[in-house]
Formats: structure tokens, sequence, C-alpha cells
């Protein structure tokens, strides 16, 4: 049984838990507002809003109800666009209606629901903001400029709005109905008053872990359903990222958001917000965990191409049982690692980068956001003058798993930046690796595209000297 | 007072729009359903050409939860469907045509059910060669149709004329519809062996013949309802009927509602797309860069069976000169049968794919003879008193009209310019330009499609009912119609309800589509109003006694007679009427006149009028990682006098990023064999709010509008998708601004793929 506040009503669900909560809403509630477009987390037209206690506040997240398993509701409070309608119409839902912002109509609640979480957020509340919570809302009419116009009002209607007592204005200023006043006193009574008890196992069926479900629930949904899902997102040991003499400690079950949203990390990469945005969109960032990108083992997974260049390692657990092994040697093949099956990732570990280190992540898609990569890339590099010190380089869409480029590493170690050098390096890397033509394109490009990203990454450092410039126009 | 009253109709929003936002609009899968409903799952070939050596669905029959497995066999009348032609089984029986092809239905109380079910179905099919190339399709001769050819002068002796003579070759992509709501559609049985259908389709006669003759029963048997679609964009003109065929035979047969609604990827790869084509041109100027022949042949991908193609094929040799005055054409088309499914309706219908050949031949010829392709393309414009290859006079061109007004308004000089300097300034970052002109045909082209029906009824408390052949996918139909009425009725939109599009009030209609709904409908409902209108003025003259010349105006629901106010409202004018036994309700038909087109001749005036645009479109790109962005679009779009500005505008918004979206990242992947790889939203990618044009700017030419225009507000459905072209040739000049020497072949949609390895390319 899934105990959760579904809009202002209190449920209890006896679906199976690994069901998706987007098939309770719609065929056992008939709450029709949350529509399905795709069911692979790429549409955003089955957004909800899902607000849970962390560190006793409680904060509201957008996720995509087609890959949320309905266990993951437990505890919290979940929101669809009927949770938002009142007897007037709110400003939110105002806006697109005065900007024409909506036609056929099929992913305007998702957009209404998204727009809803950017208000709720307690993040800055510019137009960008409001533009980034529906970045993973596609809309097939409009070509979106009507929506801009609506997400620059909604950005203007909330101006005044305080830091804190944020619920209180909203509701005040007709943005939520009333019942939202109640709900943090209402979720923390579920767990105080032992209502809550813990998911039961369902022991006749095979064991599946799920964390985030953002790939699992895409690929094999009625095994996930039909399976003993192993629920690992709500594990509070898997959350938090904490610095231990000189290194960052990531836990397993950190979403890309909470990483992103780390003073620590944040501090560590200056830029990471323009890497960020290119992984995703912000309901599968608030889904998606660091282990699971890694455990996945897609060839062009961004988290695992960002942590290879970190040289990082995973703290692999069973039972009291742990042991760490290094990224670079996780992989044995396609969509084979080194983990057992009854083993989960608890820890990501990096030596945190002195201030002088050099950092950077580059991705090309078909469509630049939102989409899965033909080809990432990360880069660290350490300089002594002129020389590189160490470098640690890694690619994605080029190899059967994410590739830490050993070879190349190791040629570049102690070289210059020259032309030769980067002709040379190039030559190892393409012996390093062998990509495949497919939907993201033909071998011979992402030959070259990965050329070009170690090329983008040394721009990034140090713009376009006269080697770069030789190595590119001859 | 009328011009004012007029204003306030013009800026009404979308009156769907509150449904929308609150999530309280029904779609199909949102109809309540009935007690008992089963689930239509569709079992498809996954080899693109073989023959079916054996079916065994015995053991899944069995299971539990499974109700009926369907094949060939249990269909009561024809398996043949297809509007044009009857060539495409809905079920395959002995041999395969396509992966995705349809050869069983499983009916099943249950989605698990049928999951179940699928494992325990065994298929054999004997693989036969698969052909996905048009051009090899035509060598094997395989066609759909009768290739067809529009000729104007004679190119053979022009040739011989010209200074500058180009030949080249020209490649469009497909592009998935990608409508957000799948297709789908939900079946009941009622009394007398009849059925109620609930449809997502643009063409509601379409689905209800189809139905009723693979049931071998009368179409008014059929009752098909529509309220409204998430997105059609020609996908769900005739390609919903697969899927009502299917939910409609289970329910049918089994006397049990039956629900057939696709998974995203069964949809993708089950269904059509926009024919792909690879065409040939031939281009000759002479030394004043006037195009003064132009030879084009197409080879249109049409997959396994006709659907639409054949009409598609002749809306491209329609547009094949695009907004150009061209003494001499010869244009060819092929419909070219392959193991694709059977590709069909898009926003633009062959047009854009005819339009991207010449633009393409202009800007090769531009490019050899050293000249600007914008010098070209003005100095070609067309002009009232010349033909069309297919004989209609050019009588209404803002071809020039809108060229001039868009390069004057955002100053052209200046934007090329800026990026001269730009281009001088930046070494790794290039930025290009395009204009991009559009002329675009309105009708349908088969004359015969171009009417329409509508019914009204006025209660007798006042309010209104409406219902039309046209369906509401999103366009703003719903809003246009309600404008007509209270314009008509001078009454309040408040009092007048929309119905449902349904067949049983409103027959034999023709589907949603080129861009002609507004026109066909609202004509045909303004024909409906005016009858009713003028029974009641009847009424208010012989309350007031007064004699038949004078004038009677129902304005703001208040009655007046010869400009005089009377104390009488529309409330009571319909009592009264409806006291003195007059209709209160009216059918209003309308056919387009004038129009008609010989086929046997290739010339005629097929369209009722022509709408122009052109657009500037600014790009800059990424030569490092072969990414670009779209900077702006301008555009001067001729709208006649529109009816509702903000749902124009939407239209062209919308259809503009539509077009760049099929220029640039929609690319339809299949393998050798046949199979869809862009089969998800994962692999198959749409403009997201990130990479649509930073700026656009829609300018309204206010100009003349046309009769045959709903209150002479311009159809504006497909035109604007055109306008995305330009993204294509705008890319494609960046590109050369980086490495003058790229070769860049005239194949869309430039993917990041293509451009980067265009920048990094050397003539050798």
């Amino acid at each position: 049984m899934v105990q959760f506040i579904l809009n202002n009503q209190t449920v209890t669900a006896t679906q199976a838990k690994g069901s998706t909560i987007l098939d309770y809403i719609r065929y056992y509630m008939r709450l029709m507002g949350t529509k399905i477009g795709c069911r692979e987390g790429d549409c955003g037209a089955c957004t909800i809003l899902v607000g849970s206690l962390e560190a006793d506040k409680l904060v509201y997240r957008s996720m995509t109800s087609c890959l949320m398993p309905l266990g993951n509701a437990q505890g919290k409070h979940i929101v669809t666009v009927e949770g938002i309608n009142m007897q007037n119409i709110s400003p939110v839902q105002q806006s697109i209606i005065d900007t024409n912002g909506t036609q056929c109509g099929f992913c305007t609640p998702g957009f209404v629901v998204s727009l809803t979480g950017f208000i709720l957020g307690n993040k800055s509340t510019t137009y960008e903001q409001a533009v980034a919570a529906i970045d993973g809302n596609i809309c097939r009419c409009t070509g979106y400029k009507s929506i801009e116009r609506s997400a620059k009002i909604i950005a203007g209607s909330i101006a005044q709005k305080p830091e804190s007592g944020t619920t209180d204005w909203l509701v005040i200023n007709g943005f939520l109905p009333a019942y939202f006043l109640n709900i943090e006193n209402r979720l923390r009574e579920l767990q105080i008053t032992n209502t809550l008890s813990p998911l039961e196992n369902d022991t006749g069926k095979t064991k599946t872990i799920v964390a985030g479900g953002t790939d699992i629930v895409v690929q094999r949904p009625q095994m996930v359903k039909h399976s003993n899902v192993e629920l690992l997102f709500d594990t509070r040991i898997l959350r938090g990222i904490k610095e231990e003499e000189g290194q960052c400690i990531v836990g397993g079950g950190v979403t890309v958001t909470e990483f992103f949203e780390s003073p620590l990390i944040q501090r560590i990469f200056p830029a990471l917000a323009k890497h960020i945005k290119l992984v995703s969109s912000t309901p599968i960032r608030n889904m998606a965990t660091m282990a699971g990108n890694i455990v996945n083992a897609s060839p062009i997974g961004d988290m695992t191409v960002f942590f290879l260049a970190l040289d990082a390692s995973v703290v692999l657990a069973r039972d009291s049982q742990q042991r760490t092994v290094k990224l670079k040697n996780f992989y044995k093949g396609y969509k084979q690692t080194d983990k057992e099956a009854e083993e989960i990732i608890i820890e990501i570990l990096f030596d945190i980068p002195s201030e002088q280190t050099l950092f950077n992540f580059e991705k090309v898609s078909k469509r630049t956001n939102l989409d899965i990569a033909s080809v990432n890339s990360a880069c660290q590099l350490q300089m002594a003058f002129d020389t590189i010190e160490t470098i640690h380089l890694s690619a994605g869409g080029v190899a059967p798993f994410p590739k830490y480029l050993s070879n190349t590493c190791a040629y570049l170690q102690g070289k210059k930046l020259e032309t030769q050098t980067l002709e040379e390096a190039l030559k190892i890397v393409n012996a390093e690796i062998a990509p495949i033509s497919d939907a993201r394109g033909s071998k011979e490009y992402k030959q070259l595209l990965l050329r070009q990203l170690v090329i983008a990454h040394f721009l990034q450092f140090f713009g376009p000297t006269e080697a770069i410039k030789k190595f590119l126009f001859q | 007072m009328i011009a004012e009253q007029i204003n306030t109709v013009n800026t009404i929003p979308n009156i769907d729009a509150a449904g929308h936002v609150t999530g309280r609009s029904i779609y199909v899968d949102d109809i309540p359903v009935m007690h008992g409903t089963l689930v239509a799952k569709i079992i498809d070939s996954k080899l693109g050409h073989g023959i079916i050596k054996k079916i065994d669905y015995s053991k899944a029959e069995m299971l539990e939860g499974i109700v009926r497995i369907f094949s060939a066999k249990d269909i009561p009348g024809q398996n043949e469907i297809g509007g044009i032609i009857a060539d495409e089984p809905l079920l395959a029986e002995y041999k395969v045509l396509f992966q995705g092809q349809p050869i069983l239905l499983i009916v099943a109380e249950t989605e698990d059910a049928a999951e179940e079910a699928i494992k325990n179905i065994i298929i054999e099919i004997e693989p036969l060669p698969v052909v996905i190339d048009p051009r090899e399709a035509f060598r094997q001769g395989q066609l759909l149709c009768k290739s067809r050819t529009f000729q104007k002068g004679n190119i053979a002796t022009a040739f011989t004329t010209c200074k500058y003579i180009f030949e080249g070759t020209a490649e469009t992509g497909g592009q998935e519809h990608l409508y957000l709501e799948t297709q789908g559609a939900y079946a009941y049985p009622v009394e007398g062996d009849s059925l109620r259908l609930f449809s997502s389709t643009q063409g509601l006669r379409h689905v209800q013949e189809t139905v009723a003759h693979v049931l071998g029963i009368g179409m008014n048997k059929i009752e098909v309802d529509v309220t409204r679609l998430g997105g059609g964009f020609g996908g769900k003109e005739d390609q919903a009927a697969m899927w009502a065929c299917m939910a409609s035979l289970a329910a049918w047969t089994l006397k049990r509602p039956v629900k057939c609604i696709p998974h995203r990827m069964e949809d993708m790869r089950m269904t059509g797309k926009r024919n792909p084509y690879k065409s040939d041109y031939k281009i000759g100027l002479d030394e004043n860069y006037k195009i003064i022949a132009y030879e084009a042949t197409y080879y249109q991908n049409g997959g396994a069976s006709a659907d639409l193609s054949p009409a598609i094929l002749e809306r491209t040799l329609f547009h094949g000169t695009n907004s150009y005055d061209i003494p001499n054409v010869q244009l060819t088309a092929h419909s070219c049968k392959t193991n694709l499914p059977p590709n069909t309706a898009f926003r633009g219908f062959g047009g854009p794919q005819g339009m991207f050949v010449i633009e393409a031949a202009i800007d090769h010829a531009a490019k050899e003879a050293g000249v600007e392709t914008t010098l070209i393309q003005r100095a070609n414009l067309m002009v009232n008193g010349t033909e069309f290859p297919y004989g209609q006079i050019v009588a209404d061109s803002e071809a020039k009209h809108c060229w001039d007004e868009v390069v004057q308004l955002h100053n052209l000089d200046n934007i090329k310019q800026q990026i001269e300097t730009f281009n001088k300034e930046n070494l790794l970052i290039k930025k290009g330009f395009s204009l991009m002109p559009v002329c675009f045909g309105i009708s349908f082209t088969n004359t015969m499609m171009n009417q329409a029906r509508a019914l009204v009824h006025v209660y007798w408390d006042g309010t209104v009912s409406v219902s039309t052949g046209a369906v509401e996918m999103g366009q703003g139909i719903n809003t246009k119609m309600l404008q007509v009425t209270a314009k008509t009725f001078g009454i309040s939109t408040k009092k007048i309800k929309l119905e449902t599009t349904n067949t049983t009030r409103v027959a034999n209609t023709s589907p949603s589509a080129a861009s002609a709904t507004s026109d066909l409908n609202g004509k045909a409902l303004l024909n409906a109003c005016n009858q009713i209108m003028e029974r009641l003025k009847e009424v208010v003259r012989t309350i007031f006694n007064e004699a038949e010349e004078s004038i009677v105006n129902i304005i703001d629901e208040q009655v007046f007679i010869n400009g005089v106010q009377k104390d009488l409202s529309w409330n009571e004018v319909v009592k009264q009427a409806f006291f003195k036994r007059v209709n209160l309700s009216a059918k209003g038909h309308y056919a387009t006149p004038v129009i008609n087109f010989d086929k046997t001749i290739e010339k005629g005036h097929p369209f009722a009028y022509h709408v122009y645009g052109t657009a500037i479109t600014v790009v800059t790109v990424d030569c490092v990682r072969g990414t670009y962005e779209i900077d702006a679009v301008h555009a001067v779009h001729d709208f006649g006098t529109t009816i509702n500005r903000n749902i124009d505008l939407g239209q062209i918004e919308g259809g503009l990023v539509q077009g760049i979206g099929w220029m640039t990242m929609e690319e339809v992947v299949y393998n050798g064999a046949g199979k869809l790889l862009s089969n998800a939203l994962s692999t198959y990618k749409i403009p997201d709010i990130y990479s649509v044009p930073k700026e656009v700017n829609i300018h309204f030419l206010k100009t003349e509008g046309s009769d045959l225009a709903i209150f002479k507000s311009k159809a504006v459905g497909e035109p604007p998708l055109m306008y995305g072209i330009g993204a294509f040739f705008a890319i494609r000049n960046a590109i050369l601004a980086f490495n003058p020497a790229a070769i860049i072949p005239y194949t869309a949609p430039i993917t990041p793929e293509k451009v980067l390895m265009a920048l990094y390319s050397k003539r050798s």
C-alpha cells in the first residue's frame, strides 16, 4: 500500500508499487488532465508536481508521471492540474489564455503544472527561470513564442513574492488553492502518526532495483510493474553531498538537480549551470540519480562522462560489504559493469580539483537541449606553465560504454599544446574509440565530432591560440 | 457602432483555452469509459517485405483476459482500404509490404493481458527484397499511380536561349507529425447493429465510409463524433481510419465497447509521415537573371500504398514554381512505391517539397553565377496577369508587395552589413541569412471536396447551437465559427455553443485540411445563419408593421429598424418567432464557386485565391561544434483582413517553427530493412522552447483579401510552414562564410551532423 496526498485528498493506493503514478492518476482516479504523450519522459504532457519534506521543509519539484513508480509517491504530495484548479482561473492559467499560448491544448496542462512549479520554487523568479521550468515540455502547435510571452507575464507577476511565506503569498494572490497551506502539516502527520508503513515486499516476484526510474521505466515498464521493486529514490543515506579530506562524496541517490543545486558543487564547477542545461530537462533532472546514470551503462551517459573526467570512483555496497572501484575500470562491455546483481552504488568519490584546475563539459546532439548526445566529452586539466601536468579526458557515444581516453591522456601528459601535439593526440583518440552509425549520427560524424569537442575543451580553456587555429584551418 | 462590435469580436481569445489550461478539455482517451470496455492492440509486421507463411495465435487466444484475436479472415466486409485508391489491407493476409503493417488485432480485457498474448503469437514471414529509395522504386517500375506532367511554354527551345543553365538534385526528408495526442478511436455498439465511434480524426467522412466498407454495412450505421484533436497536421486526415476500423471491427463483432489507442512508438512505426522527395532540376536564366526555363522531376517516396500520395504529388506540381513567374516550365512527378509505411498528408501537402527544389535551383544558379540569391528571387517574383504553369491567371499577387515590405521594414541592407561585419570579426562563429517567398493556393485541388455544410439551431430561450463539418485541432476553428455566428446574429458569443463534429448532424464532410476549413465551413455557417436571420427580420417587420424595404439589424442583441433602436431584444424576437411557428433551425451549404481543373490537360483554375508572404531568416552557426541557432525570422504575411489576429498569429508562428523543424533537426531515419530508427521522442527531435528563433516578427500585410475567404480573412494554416525553408539556406550560407569551398548538397534536413561534415569538407 502506498499512502500519499493526491491534490487535496489523502489516498491509499493498492496497485503495484512499480506501476506508474500516471496510470494511477488517469485510469484509477480518472483525473484526465494529466495527458499521455510519449511515456518516456520526453514530452512533459504528464508533468506533475511532487512535494516532499526535505530537511523538514516542503519542497515541490516537477516530474514526469509516466516514469515515476507509484511507490515513490509514499508520504508525498502529488499535484495534478486538477489540484491547481480553483473557482477562478489562476494567473498562470490566465496568462496562457491571454497570450494564446494554447492551441490544441494537449500539452497545456503539462505547461500549467510546470509553470506552477516555477512559482512554487524558492529560486529566483526571472523569465529565464520560468523558461527553464518548461524546458521539458514539448508543444507541437504554437512554436513556443506565445508561451514565452506568457512566461514573461508569469515571471513579472511573482516579482513581489517574498522569500519566506511563499505559499501564503501565492494563496492570498490567487495562484494556488488554499489547501496548499495545510499540506506541510498533513505530510508531517502522515509520518508522525505512523500510518505510513514501510512499503512491503512482494517476495514472489523477481527483484528489480529502481532509483529515479528515468531509464528502466522507459525501457521495460512491464517488467518494473510486475516485479518486486526495491525503490531507492527516498533512501536517505544515499542522498547528500559532502567534502571530506579533499574528497567530494556524492551519494548515489543524489539527483542531477540536487547535484546542480549543491553549493559545494557550484563552488567546484563555476560553469556548471551551462553544462547542466545540456543534461535532459528539469523534470528528468529532478528524478534521475547519479548512481542510476552510472549503472545504466549507457554509452552516452552525461553524468558518467562528467565523472570520468574527474577520475571518480564508485563505492559499491551489498549488505555491510563495501568496495571501491575506479569508474574508468567499472565498465566491461556494452551494458556490462563490474557491479554484482545485489550491489548498489552508494557513493561516488572524486578528489576536489584545485582552483587552478580547468574543467569543461561538451555535448552535441541533434537538438541542443533535452536530447541524447551524439557525442559528449569532459576534460579536466592541470597546467604547469605551458605544459600539461595532468589531464583526464572522457567521451560518450564513441564506444560501447562511456570511455575514459587513457592512451590520449597518457600521451598528453607533459606535452605543450602545439599543433603537432594536437594532431598526434587526435590520432590516438581515433585509435581508442569505435563509434557506430545509428539514429544519432554516422560513425564518421561521431569521429569528427569528438575531434571537435576535444578542441572545444582547449578553446574553452585557452581561447583560439595559434596552435588551435592552425590545427582547425590546416 | 458596427465597426466597434466587429473589433471586439476580432480580439476574442480562443474559446477552448479555458478548458485547455484547466485540463478539462476532452480528447478520445478522456471520454468516460463504459463498463466492460475492451482494449484492442495491433500486432504488426517486423519485416519490411515478405510473404506470410504462418500465423498461429491458437495459444494466445486461450489465455485469460483475451476475448478474441482478429485476422484478415474475420473482416465481414472489405479488407482493402484507402481514400483515393483502395490498395491497403487493413490486416495483412498474404504479404507484408512494410515494417509496422498490421497483421492481427488482439482484443483483451486489459492491456496486461494483451501484452501477455503477444508473447504467444507465432508469425512466420519469408523475406523479400526491401526497397526504401524512391529512385530505385522508379527504376523498378514501382509506381503508386500515373505520373503527371505540368507544362507551360516550351522548355526545349527556351533552354537554347539561356545564358546560364544549371542542373542538380535536391532532397527533402520525411517528417513525423508528432501530434501530442496519438491516434486513437473508441467505438461502442448501439442498437440496430450500429456503432457510435469517437475518433481522433480530421476526416470524419473518410473514417465513417472506411469503417462501413470494412464492416460491409451502410454509412448510416456509423456515427462518428469528434470533440477535438490533440494535434493533427495532416496525420489524422486519412490515417485515423485504420485505428477507427480496428476499434469498430472489434466493437461491432463482439458487441462490446472497444478502445484502440496506440503507444507513441506504435503510432510512429505504423503510420506514414510527410513524403520524402528526391528531385532533379534544371534552370535556365538570361543575362538579367530572369528565369527563362525551369524543369524539375520529382520522385516522391509514397510508401507501400497510395494513401493521399497521388493528391500530394499534384500539389507539388501546383507549387513547383513557388512565387516565381517563369515562361517555360516542365514539371514531372512520380509517386514511387516503397516498403515504408504509406506516407501521407502533412501541413503543406507536397507544396513545401516542390518549393524547396526551386529554391535550391535558384540558390545554385546564384552561387554559380556569382550573384546574390535574393537578386534572382526578387527579379522573378510574379505579377498580376501572368499565368501559373497550371493555367490559372495570377490575379491577386502580393509577392512583390510582401518582399519589398519585409526588406524595407527590417532594413535588409543593414542586416547584410551586420552579418558581414560579424563574420569578419569572428573566426569560429558565422552568421548567414536568407529570404523565403511563399505563394500558396487555397482550395482542395480536388474540386469536388470544396463543399461544406453547417447546422444551426436557435433555441427559444435565445441560445444557439452550432454544428459544422470542421474539426477543432488547435487551429482555433471553434473560435472562428463562433465569431461568424456572433457577428451574423449580432449576439454575444456567450449565447453560442459550438457542438462536437458529428456525422449525424453534418454529413459528407470534407476533412479539416488544405487550409480551407474556415473558408468552407465559415461560408456554410454564414449561409445557415443568414437563413434564420432573414426569418427573424421578417418577424420583426411583422411585429412593427414595417414594409419589406425597411432595414432590420440586430446589434448587441437589440433590434434596429432603419438605424433606429427598438424596444425589442434578440431573446424576445426569438420567442416571438417560435410562437409564430417560424423555423429556428437552418442547414447551410457552401460550394466554392469559380474553381475547376481539367486533369486531362492539366489546366484550369483550381484555387479560390492565393496567399503570399516573405520571410527573412538569420542564423548563427558554431563552426567548432556544427550546431546552430536561429537568431530571427521576420515575415510579412498576407492575411487579407484577419478575422482573429491572435489565432492567425499563432498559426504563423507555429507553422514557421514546424517548417524550421522539418528543415533542421527533424530527421526520419529508416535502415535498409525498412525499420524506423527514429521511432520515439528520444530519437526523433522536434523543436523545444530553446531551439526556436530567438526573435520572430510577423507583420500583418493589409491586403484586399478575397471574397472567397470568410469575411476576407485569408486562409492561414499551411502557408507559414514554408517560411521554415529559409532556415536551410541561411544555415548553408553561414557554412559558406566559414568554408567557401564547402560541399553542401541541397539535402534537408540540415542536421548538426550535415553542418559539421560540410564545415570541414574539402572540395577535391
